[in-house]
């Protein structure tokens, strides 16, 4: 579904992800782990198109998005959580879902995303910015998924977020993976999320993947070691 | 205030008050316009002004054309609102197509640009329309004035112009905050690179943002026409005021814009009264100086944590 090929990213002179290649299937979670500063926020930055690339290619559903304005790669299929959750403080909950409707026909809300957010419902005429964190965090995934994407890209979804919220966020992405049969491209430190929702695990150290196995079976001792300080 | 009775100042009150709302609805409709550009893009358009005296020159070309049409002064006089403001959109829409989208991020040259860019149009006016100030004829319904007491006069066309002021500004909201258009624009204002991250076009939604605040000046231009004639230098006049509108009022604040609007329309138009314009204009520069020194967020600041 998403297949990023030798993808290069620099901020001015100093190259940052140093050629980067990944795969991942319709239907398949894909986790890329790796401890603070190693390029999980600029690769997921340059995929959805706020930062250039300066060289590679990123192929979405056989087409090529990786020269597209962020917009029309969200219009393709790509979806974005970034790290901080970054809705739209002074928006009420509901027209920060609504922003989401942009590269659709329709500007009506689906049910389902209050089924699966039930507090956002409760909390629709809030400003997003009175939200708790975790509130937050489920209103920056309910704003990518109305989109419909083939791709949903979350940056950290756990980051600053207490431990039994994260177990939900686990809960979601897996009922979300169920419903809608996506692909799911997430960055992450905390392994224990990783193990409840990967179906493969890539380690990504100083711009470069350097180890990826199967998540069912994969040696946790190893990964934690990169994870390490 | 040594001479005046206590009826006589209520008079020259209720007067200058009422000669300050047509100021005021002026100004507002210039500052709005001002403030969704600056709210939005960061930009700040020194030629707003200038976009203020297409509206006034293109209600002239209209009222021009209609006059001698039986009834036709009437039509023109609500024609002008719709033309004004197209006049003033399409040159706005190709002026952020042809420079302002070059120069976003790039503060201090669009304010040079955009300078340049009034100096340009004013010289377009004047060789288009010629030095000499027109003006605007009005029909005779909206000649008279209300009179309810001996000493209270108050003419119709402000009256009328507040009307027009009061419709924009509901329009204006109902734009920004309820409609699907509005939410690109707020979301963009808010963040810039997210929107674009949730699938918002947002170099069109600037294009748009940019020629409706133009528009918006259009219809003030048109407002203009009512209570002055318009001349190639008309606007510039007008800039700076609208600036203290909108760094006093909170950029970005429709109910900042309009309070701020009102106090310094008001507290200009009662003091020159007394003290002359220039006077008056300095009072109410050092008053709003010194309020931006306690509130440097301005009136209204957002309270919502980010
Ligand atoms: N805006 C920036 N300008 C220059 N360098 C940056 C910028 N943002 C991040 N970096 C550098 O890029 C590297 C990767 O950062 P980042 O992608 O944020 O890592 P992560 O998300 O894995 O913590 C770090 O060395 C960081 O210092
Ligand atoms: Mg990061």
């Amino acid at each position: 579904m998403l297949e990023v090929k030798d993808l290069r990213v620099s901020y001015g002179q100093s190259e940052v992800i140093h050629g980067i290649d990944f795969v991942t299937a319709k239907d398949e979670t894909l986790a890329i782990m790796g401890r603070n500063g190693m390029g999980k926020t600029t690769l997921f930055k340059s995929l959805i198109g706020i930062l250039p690339g300066s060289s590679g290619s990123i192929v979405l559903d056989g087409r090529e998005v990786g020269n597209l304005p962020s917009h029309e790669r969200v219009a393709a299929g790509l979806a974005y959580v970034p790290q901080g959750r970054m809705i739209f403080p002074n928006l009420t909950v509901m027209e920060n879902i609504e922003s989401g409707l942009e590269t659709l026909k329709t500007s009506k809300v689906p049910d389902e995303i209050f089924d699966l957010f039930p507090v956002l419902r409760e909390m629709r005429k809030r400003k997003g910015g009175n939200l708790s964190g975790g509130q937050q965090q489920q209103l920056a995934i309910a704003r990518a998924l109305v989109s419909e994407p083939k791709v949903l890209l979350l940056d950290e979804p756990t980051e600053g977020i207490q431990p039994s919220i994260i177990k939900d966020i686990a809960h979601t992405l897996n009922e979300i993976r169920r419903m809608k049969k996506i692909a799911i491209v997430v960055s992450e430190q905390v392994l224990s999320f990783t193990m409840a929702i990967a179906d493969r695990l890539a380690v990504i150290e100083k711009g470069k993947i350097i180890h990826e196995e199967e998540g069912k079976s994969a040696n946790q001792e190893k990964i934690a070691s990169y994870l390490a300080v | 205030m040594g001479g005046f009775s206590a009826q006589d100042l209520t008079a020259i009150f209720v007067m200058q008050g009422f000669a300050g709302l047509s100021f005021f609805s002026v100004l507002l409709l210039m500052a709005l316009g001002l403030a969704i550009i600056y709210g939005q893009m960061r930009v700040i358009n020194m030629a707003h002004g200038e976009f203020m005296v297409i509206g006034a020159y293109a209600t002239y070309l209209l009222t021009s054309a209609l006059r001698h049409l039986p009834g036709g002064l009437d039509v023109s006089v609500f024609l002008a609102i719709p033309v004004a403001f197209l006049a003033a959109f399409v040159v706005g829409y190709f002026i952020e197509w042809l420079l302002i989208r070059h120069l976003y991020h790039r503060p201090l040259d669009t304010l040079l640009a955009t300078w340049g860019l009034a100096l340009i149009m004013q010289q377009g006016f004047r060789s288009a329309f010629g030095a000499r100030e027109v003006s605007v004829p009005v029909p005779d319904w909206l000649r008279g004035s209300y009179r309810p007491t001996m000493m209270i006069d108050i003419p119709l066309n402000g009256l009328a112009i507040m009307l027009l002021t009061v419709l924009v500004t509901v329009a204006v909201w109902w734009f920004l905050y309820r409609s699907r258009w509005g939410l690109r624009v707020r979301c963009t204002t808010a963040n810039r690179e997210m929107s674009g991250a949730v699938g918002i076009n947002t170099k069109r939604v600037d294009r748009m943002t940019f020629a409706i605040g133009c528009g918006i000046a259009g219809i003030a231009g048109a407002a203009f026409t009512t209570i002055s004639s318009t001349g190639p230098t008309s606007g510039s006049l007008y800039i700076v005021d609208t600036f203290l509108v909108v760094v006093f009022g909170g950029a970005g604040s429709l109910v900042g814009t309009i309070a701020s609007a009102f106090s310094i329309a008001q507290a200009q138009s009662i003091m020159e009264f007394f003290m002359g314009g220039s006077m008056a204009k300095v009072l109410t520069l050092l008053t709003v100086i010194g309020i931006l020194l306690l509130r440097p967020e301005g009136l209204v600041a957002s309270k919502v944590r980010r």
